[in-house]
């Protein structure tokens, strides 16, 4: 596997050709908009087609056609368009199709701006749109990892028939690193199953609908798709533990590139004679609560760090199963918090800890 | 003895909610035909809206969608631009398509899409209970326009054929009525034209169908057909819009 380097959005769009999805629907956003600029270029070399929509209202709705009848699809877009998907997502949920939608997140509320941030957590984890209903979501912290997840998001969405978002921090779409991709050119193509709107030819109609007038039956739905996401929370937890092989006084909690910085920060900090550990959520829904209790159970005290005005924090007390003292750090607006700030954080807190 | 008429096989046998005497019922036995002449039910998948006809799915004998409110052909993009070969059909009513679809429909015309629209215009909202619609004739009565839609409030009704002619993009657009029997056969024919037209993958295909809705108009179903003939017919003009040959000769671009 040869490494190549490539912007964050163009190896996401290459991933998802690796992927096996030969069918993209979006519109241009900042920051994303190199996805679909890519894969309007490479999806016709590879037999695929790219379509652009006329808004991301339409967009999230064309996957919903595509992933109905069948086929492998992707979407992607920042904060704003995000919102805009969110309705159709929830109807593609109930219908249980498999999508996979990237979130190139910027910074909000409102028209917010262009930079890099993690303010979409609660939208992506915990309320994407009306209804009860769960998403996967996966956090990268590197190019290499959002090609990684995003092939994992079409084989998790086809496993589960279930929506998966890709979270990323603007950062990762707009930088460049070195990536390798999976040596296979193309992926083999989605089994409609006995679910996919093929034409009734032989078979009994189908119907892809989440409408359920009798209380009862959508009850049931309701219960079912419950029970799915505990199968999920089950199966597919992912997470990362740095530094805490050794013990630790402070262990920090950050997802996609905010944990990458406070590596930075943990690796210099080690240096001082300082040792703090971190635990990084890569499914941030479902949220590896007990491997988070785990590792905060072996720390003093705990910081929870992101690129917003303190979100995944909440997720951080629910694992805070025995009551250790919960700090936060981030910032927001586009400003993205500095190894340096991040180290004086640290430094502050266990300084506190001695008084 | 020998079988001259029967129900259609484009249509499953679950009797169909609509009201008394309003014409979705023969607007789907239209298409539920046509799907059967032309062979194309097994290959077929249509797109429900929000509105009177949300439970079109239940009818249709096809597989189905049920999309969001206005964003059926959306869905049928999508549908169709990844299976090609299936045979893709959108119906909607007037609040669907014309409020808070248009962007989707304009935008679906104006690209090209090789699948066929099914427009029920029956001037009002239905399902909701009589609200105004952006069809709803000048002066006419609904339950968000007590004393008449005000065209200097509300501006006049949308004529969306028309409104989808004007693209450049080559379309198959027209506009027919059921509200007689001579009517309806003229407007089998044209639905069957659209079809015909999707299934040579020839252009984007748009059947706008003059309808009546004798429950929110506050009229019997024989004065309703009257009131679709002389208020409705003289406004929205029955008639093929464009055809895909009206391109040749058209604007070139290099």
């Amino acid at each position: 596997m040869t490494k190549v380097l490539m912007k964050g959005n163009e190896a996401i769009g290459e991933a998802a050709i690796r992927a096996g999805c030969l069918h993209f629907f979006g519109y241009p956003i900042t920051p994303q908009s190199e996805v679909p600029e890519y894969l309007s270029k490479r999806l016709p070399e590879v037999g695929g087609q790219y379509v652009q929509a006329e808004s991301e209202v339409a967009a999230s709705n064309m996957i919903y056609g595509a992933a109905g009848v069948g086929m492998r699809v992707l979407t992607t877009s920042s904060s704003p368009g995000i919102s805009l998907m969110a309705e159709a997502l929830s109807y593609i949920a109930c219908c249980e199709l498999p999508v996979v939608v990237v979130n190139i997140m910027r910074c909000g509320p409102g028209l917010g701006g262009i930079l890099p941030s993690q303010s979409d957590y609660f939208q992506a984890t915990k309320g994407t749109a009306h209804g009860d209903f769960d998403i996967i979501v996966l956090a990268p912290s590197s190019v290499q990892e959002a090609v990684d997840l995003t092939i994992i998001s079409f084989e998790l969405a086809e496993k589960y028939r279930n929506p998966v978002m890709v979270i990323g921090d603007g950062m990762i779409g707009q930088m460049m690193e070195p990536v390798s991709f999976p040596d296979k050119e193309i992926g083999p193509p989605l089994d409609p199953g006995d679910w996919g709107l093929t034409g009734c030819k032989d078979r009994p109609r189908r119907i892809v609908n989440s409408l359920y007038l009798d209380p009862d039956l959508l009850y049931q739905q309701n219960i079912k798709l419950k029970e799915k996401f505990e199968l999920i929370k089950q199966n597919e937890l992912r997470f990362e533990l740095y530094n805490c092989d050794e013990p630790y006084d402070l262990l920090l909690v950050g997802f996609g590139m905010m944990a990458r910085i406070c590596k930075t920060a943990i690796d210099q900090l080690k240096a001082e004679g300082l040792n703090v550990g971190l635990f990084r959520p890569i499914t941030v829904n479902p949220f590896p609560y007990e491997a988070c209790a785990e590792a905060i159970g072996r720390s003093k005290s705990v910081i929870s760090v992101e690129m917003n005005m303190g979100q995944m924090i909440e997720d951080v007390r629910l694992a805070n199963v025995e009551g250790k003292p919960v700090d936060f750090f981030g910032k927001t607006g586009g400003l993205i918090p500095a190894v340096e700030e991040v180290q004086d954080k640290v430094r502050e807190s266990l300084a506190a800890m001695k008084k | 003895m020998k079988k001259i008429f029967a129900y259609s096989d484009g249509l499953t046998r679950k009797p169909t909610h609509y009201c008394p005497g309003c014409t979705h019922g023969v607007i789907h036995r239209l298409v539920g035909e046509t799907l059967m002449e032309l062979g194309l039910r097994e290959r077929t998948v249509g797109v429900a809206p929000v509105g009177c006809s949300v439970l079109a799915y239940e009818y249709f004998n096809c597989d189905m969608f049920e999309a969001s409110h206005g964003r059926a052909p959306a869905v049928a993009t999508g549908a169709k631009r990844t299976r090609p070969n299936l045979c893709v059909f959108t119906y909607q009513g007037d609040g669907d398509l014309a409020s808070i679809g248009m962007a989707e429909i304009v935008h679906a015309a104006n690209r090209g899409e090789k699948f066929t629209s099914i427009f029920v215009n029956n001037a009002i909202y239905g399902m909701t209970g009589g609200q105004m619609a952006p069809t709803t004739m000048p002066n006419q009565r609904a339950t968000t326009c007590p004393a008449g839609r005000d065209v200097n409030d509300a501006g006049y009704p949308i004529k969306v054929a028309e409104l989808l002619a004007t693209l450049t993009t080559p379309a198959f657009v027209a506009r027919v009525s059921v509200h007689s029997p001579q009517e309806t056969v003229k407007a089998k024919q044209v639905l069957r034209q659209a079809f015909e037209y999707q299934a040579e993958g020839r252009c984007y295909t748009f059947v706008e169908f003059l309808s009546t809705c004798p429950t929110n108009w506050g009229l019997s179903p024989r004065e309703s057909d009257s009131w679709l003939e002389q208020e409705m017919l003289p406004y929205y003009s029955l008639g093929i819009k464009k055809r895909p040959e009206d391109f040749e000769g058209g604007p070139k671009w290099k």
